[in-house]
């Protein structure tokens, strides 16, 4: 991983999400300073920002991008206790040479009576949906059943889930096989043992949402929860964000052989569990193919995992703020050198080694002196390394960089990102 | 205990801060935040209550002035523009390999698998070099050292490929395989070619201080010729000791060595190569190089004396030259299977406790050791991209040597590597289209991923929807071609480009979005009196059928064409019967009627009488049937339009009911 791109974003107060639109050419951002900005990426790859305007009264949580095929629609949620809608209105003239854009406020969703903590749209082949949660325990699910008309939305469902409401996920598949379904979290933090994740799917005898699974093993507030993107399975995979980030897998029962009419229930297990983030996990988040979560805590990093074909799941990457301590602060001192923009792996690492065993000279021809340096091709460089440990081998001791493959015993199974 | 590769988000502020993140399809974004700390709704609450009493200057705990987005990518070597031919040429090798399936057997097969590798590595090289020449040719010191740096990588994944090329892709025999392993060494290591060259070029070779050295590197690879041509020098030079140059001379040309042809057997040349050894044994303890120590460490070599051959470290550089000169002149005839222990060996020698082996090491070791899983394993931890795992591991796969590891989904490592490789070229903005053939080639998952790839390719320009229209259509990827015109029809109209938005919405077959595109043109008809896009709706075909109101449209159109070409006949029974045929739309009879006035009002008669009947039925159906009948009444032009109509009607009838009569009665 390496940053390409550093944007000042210019809020004025703290920026609580970013989210890129389908195609990743645009982004948004919203802030505590109640204002959305939206960003184009332009074909040398610069982003600007091509509109900023006031969104809500309040700190606004979330901004998310509905899909390209409703056009350029935006929602947002606040503070505030409403959701909006918002869409991009193709721009006067003048308002595209200044390389502006105008959006509209579409609707204001005013049902909560409390902060809408989350916004999510449905996925696209249940037409232009979104569903809300607010911190008095209400999931709302709203429809645009004119996609033409976005000023015109009509509450479909409430759903009641007793608890402080943080987080929603919409499961993405497609198939015809699985009814819609929604996982909410909760942030409840008062010392009781309910399960703060629930999935509700959609009957479509009673024509309503019920609640068909509570993750009972989760009982400390949940912060973020996401679905991954299907691929064809038959079972869903739900990653959850709480004291720890956990994946869990739900795989669907027959449904004769459940006793509650119509509602599918589920097996349930939780196939990896990590608490590198040392406290609270806040996001997490899978990429588009569902191969690699992202997590982001405490620790002010993010997080990225992958499974290997093993099914074990590994930590592969870690960002994190300038200088940021990650285990322990011993590593500090040499580490927390900045390298603009630098790999994490072979790239770097020509300084002051010859290239004896290659081919060509060396261009700064030293001589071929030690083999340690003829072979620090093969090493990352050491201000990008940094020892991070299975939830197993947590704080072990950290070898010299150049000496991690040592212990590296021999014919372990290949278990890294790659294999 | 494991490795991870971490990046510094550079500026982002570390103390106490979290960082809150978005992926993209080909980035990541990353900004600082602050999430609640204590359950999230109190501090929640407290920024918010800030952010709602207006104070959000930038003080307070959560107030960065300076806040930064960072756009952080995972693959960056497909961003390396010079690497863009390895990328693009071994895809035409790949693909290759993929066509040629198992027509050839046996030895023809493997050849031909030997040449796909062949052609890899030269790929590796050409690359290497322009690298090379890259690196040379620049002024700027940071991106010299990148090249440098991208030229020593390429280099090792030649090395390591070529071993497994032997090793694996031609599974080299007890013989042949030494023969290959020296090839091998004398093309990897190259930085005594710079010595030698010196060597060679000055005026006195044998007087040169290094000249004893070349002859060495020249043995410890085993080049004879090249070192008995050196020693002739030598040899002239100093004809006193020319009996001993001469003995040496005559063992190092009869030195048995295996041949690749089947000329000799194995045993054959153990029973010369242990004469040989013999006689060179007799020669050493004779002393008949003892007046000379350059002369008899080189018989000591030859002999395979591991301290004689060890004291060369310096010209050898590297574990396994020493290996493969350890064999060459003690194990000649060495089996495959029986590499590793010679090659643990040797690195322990060589590496002689002072230092550990490193991941290139590592890799080199696994593949003599046979560990296929092992070394690319290994490699995919080291090398910073997916493409040489992924087509070494294809190779290997066509070679049939990977059992197959299932993942969990069931998927072998082969496709699973090519998943990721593919994954990585898809976030390049034009390298996406090599991609897509690699999907192609992963049975079980790639469909899948492409779908999930394909769909986010940005639609830039039309051409390039139509491009990734054109791959999805081949595939016959319905949801993902549906959705593409989707968003182009959406975007068109927008944009307010009626004939491409409806294009767009007849290809994706969406009705609901081809009705509200036909409305808009027949609404912006009404406005101005003419059609845009006349081309597009002139040969709708029978895609008119999509939607009602398309097909009303296309109709509505052909009335237009047909009453300018004055066929008003055809025009006017077309006109009747869309609406007799309901084919228009309520709200569009009063248009479609006023349409007619001009045919009722032309000199010859054109609405037969059964016609102007069916025509006046209609008129009444709107006006009385219309529940706005208040509009008709308050609206004075609309009066009035109905006012005349029913004359024009009435008029017509008249004509025709004479003109009828005068026919039928003539």
């Amino acid at each position: 991983m390496f940053v390409a791109r550093s944007i000042a974003a210019d809020h004025r107060d703290l920026i609580h999400d970013v989210s890129f639109d389908f195609h990743g050419r645009r982004m948004a951002t919203c802030s505590s300073d109640q204002s959305v900005k939206v960003w184009d990426k332009s074909e040398n790859g610069d982003w600007h920002c091509t509109a900023s305007w006031k969104t809500h009264s309040g700190s606004v949580w979330r901004v998310t991008w509905a899909h390209p095929e409703f056009g350029q629609v935006l929602a947002s949620c606040s503070f505030d206790r409403t959701a909006a809608v918002w869409e991009e209105i193709v721009g006067e003239s003048n308002d595209k040479l200044r390389g502006q854009s105008h959006w509209v406020k579409r609707t204001t969703l005013v049902d909560s009576r409390t902060s809408v903590t989350d916004v999510k749209f449905a996925p696209k082949h249940m037409g232009l949906m979104l569903a809300t949660c607010s911190a008095d325990g209400v999931v709302r699910i709203y429809e645009a059943p004119d996609v033409m008309n976005l000023s015109q939305w009509s509450l479909q469902h409430e759903i009641s889930c007793k608890l402080s409401c943080s987080c929603i996920s919409w499961n993405p598949s497609s198939s015809r096989a699985h009814s819609p379904m929604i996982a909410v979290g909760s942030d409840d933090n008062s010392p009781n043992i309910l399960a703060k994740v629930q999935i509700y799917e959609y009957n479509e005898n009673t024509r309503k949402y019920a609640k068909a699974e509570a993750l009972m093993t989760v009982t400390d507030p949940v912060h973020d929860i996401a679905f991954a993107p299907n691929l064809g399975r038959s079972f869903h995979i739900l990653a959850v964000a709480t004291k720890d980030v956990r994946i869990f897998t739900l795989k669907p029962l027959r449904k004769e052989l459940t006793s509650s009419g119509g509602l599918t229930k589920f097996e349930i297990h939780i196939v990896a569990q990590f608490d590198n983030h040392n406290s609270q996990v806040w996001r997490v988040s899978w990429n588009i193919t569902g191969t690699v979560l992202a997590s982001s805590g405490d620790d002010g990093c993010v997080r990225l995992w992958k499974a290997n074909y093993m099914d074990n799941w590994k930590c592969t990457g870690i960002l994190k703020g300038n200088g940021s301590p990650v285990n322990g602060s011993s590593q500090q001192g040499i580490f927390n050198t900045s390298l603009g923009s630098a790999n994490t792996s072979l790239q770097n690492s020509l300084n002051g080694s010859s290239a004896s065993r290659y081919f060509f000279p060396p261009l700064d021809s030293p001589r071929a002196g030690s083999r340690w340096s003829s072979h620090a091709q093969l090493l990352p460089p050491p201000p990008l390394i940094e020892q991070s440990c299975d939830a197993d081998t947590a704080n072990l001791q950290y070898p010299h960089p150049r000496r991690r493959c040592v212990s590296r015993p021999l014919n372990l199974l290949p278990e890294n990102e790659g294999v | 205990m494991d490795t991870v590769p971490s990046q510094v988000v550079p500026g982002a502020d570390p103390s106490a801060r979290q960082l809150c993140f978005a992926w993209g399809p080909a980035e990541v974004l990353v900004c600082e935040t602050l999430f609640g700390r204590t359950g999230g709704s109190r501090s929640r609450a407290g920024a918010a209550a800030r952010a709602l009493t207006g104070s959000v200057a930038g003080t307070g705990e959560g107030a960065p002035s300076s806040s930064r987005v960072f756009v952080v990518r995972r693959d960056q070597d497909i961003y390396i523009q010079t690497l863009r031919k390895l990328f693009n040429e071994s895809h035409g090798i790949f693909m290759g390999l993929q066509r040629c399936e198992e027509e050839l057997a046996g030895k023809s097969r493997k050849a031909q698998l030997v040449q796909v590798s062949k052609n890899y590595r030269s790929v590796i090289r050409a690359c290497m070099e322009d690298m090379h020449q890259a690196a040379v040719s620049t002024r700027d010191p940071a991106l010299q050292g990148q090249y440098s740096t991208q030229v020593s990588i390429l280099s090792a994944m030649e090395l390591i490929w070529n071993l497994c090329e032997i090793l694996f892709v031609e599974a080299a025999a007890a013989g042949p395989l030494l023969l290959r392993l020296l090839d091998w060494v004398r093309l990897h290591v190259c930085d005594v070619d710079s010595m030698v060259r010196e060597v060679l070029s000055s005026e006195s070779p044998s007087k040169h201080k290094l000249f004893w050295n070349v002859v060495d590197v020249f043995v410890l690879q085993g080049r004879m010729d090249e070192a008995r041509h050196l020693l002739s020098k030598e040899a002239s030079a100093n004809p006193t000791s020319m009996n001993m140059y001469k003995i040496l001379d005559d063992l190092m040309k009869k030195m048995p060595v295996p041949s690749l042809g089947n000329t000799q057997t194995l045993t054959e040349l153990e029973l010369k190569w242990q004469h040989w050894h013999e006689e060179c044994q007799r020669y050493l303890q004779d002393g008949t190089f003892a007046s000379n120590p350059h002369m008899e460490s080189i018989c000591k070599i030859l002999l395979g004396d591991e301290d004689a051959i060890l004291e060369k470290k310096e010209l050898m550089t590297t574990w396994y030259h020493f290996l493969v000169t350890r064999l060459l002149y003690s194990h000649p005839t060495v089996k495959p299977l029986e590499l590793r222990f010679y090659a643990q060996s040797s690195m322990d020698l060589f590496l002689g406790g002072e230092s550990g082996p490193e991941p290139l090491d590592m890799i080199l070791m696994a593949a003599f050791e046979f560990e296929m899983h092992q070394v690319i394993k290994e490699c995919s931890i080291v090398l910073s991209n997916w493409w040489f795992v992924a087509h070494l591991t294809d190779l290997l796969d066509h070679c049939k040597l990977l059992q197959s590891h299932n993942l969990y989904f069931g998927s072998n490592m082969r496709e699973f590597l090519l998943l990721e490789y593919a994954s990585g070229l898809f976030s390049h903005h034009s390298l996406w289209q090599l991609g897509v053939d690699y999907f192609d080639h992963c049975p079980e998952y790639g469909r899948v991923y492409l779908e999930l790839h394909i769909e986010r390719i940005p639609l830039t320009t039309e051409q390039k929807a139509l491009k990734v229209l054109r791959i999805c259509e081949q595939r016959q990827m319905h949801e993902q071609v549906r959705s593409i015109c989707k968003i182009m029809a959406m975007k068109a109209l927008r944009n307010n480009r009626l004939g491409s938005a409806l294009s767009w919405s007849i290809r994706a077959k969406d009705a609901a979005f081809a009705t509200l595109i036909s409305d808009r043109f027949l609404k912006d008809y009404c406005e101005r009196g003419c059609f845009s896009d006349l081309d597009l709706i002139d040969n709708l075909g029978p895609s008119m059928l999509l939607s009602d109101r398309l097909t009303f449209l296309g109709k509505y159109r052909e009335f237009h064409r047909l009453y300018g070409e004055k066929r008003f006949p055809e025009a006017a029974r077309l006109l009747l019967t869309l609406m007799t045929a309901h084919i228009a739309p309520c709200t569009f009879w009063m248009t479609l009627l006023t349409d007619a006035l001009p045919l009722l009002e032309q000199k010859e008669v054109i609405f037969s009488a059964e016609q102007t009947y069916e025509l006046m039925r209609c008129l009444e159906d709107l006006t009385a049937g219309n529940p706005d009948k208040q509009k008709f009444q308050d609206d004075d032009v609309e009066t009035t339009k109905v006012e005349m109509l029913r004359l024009a009607l009435a008029r017509n009838l008249a004509r025709v009911i004479v003109k009828e009569g005068t026919v039928e009665g003539s």
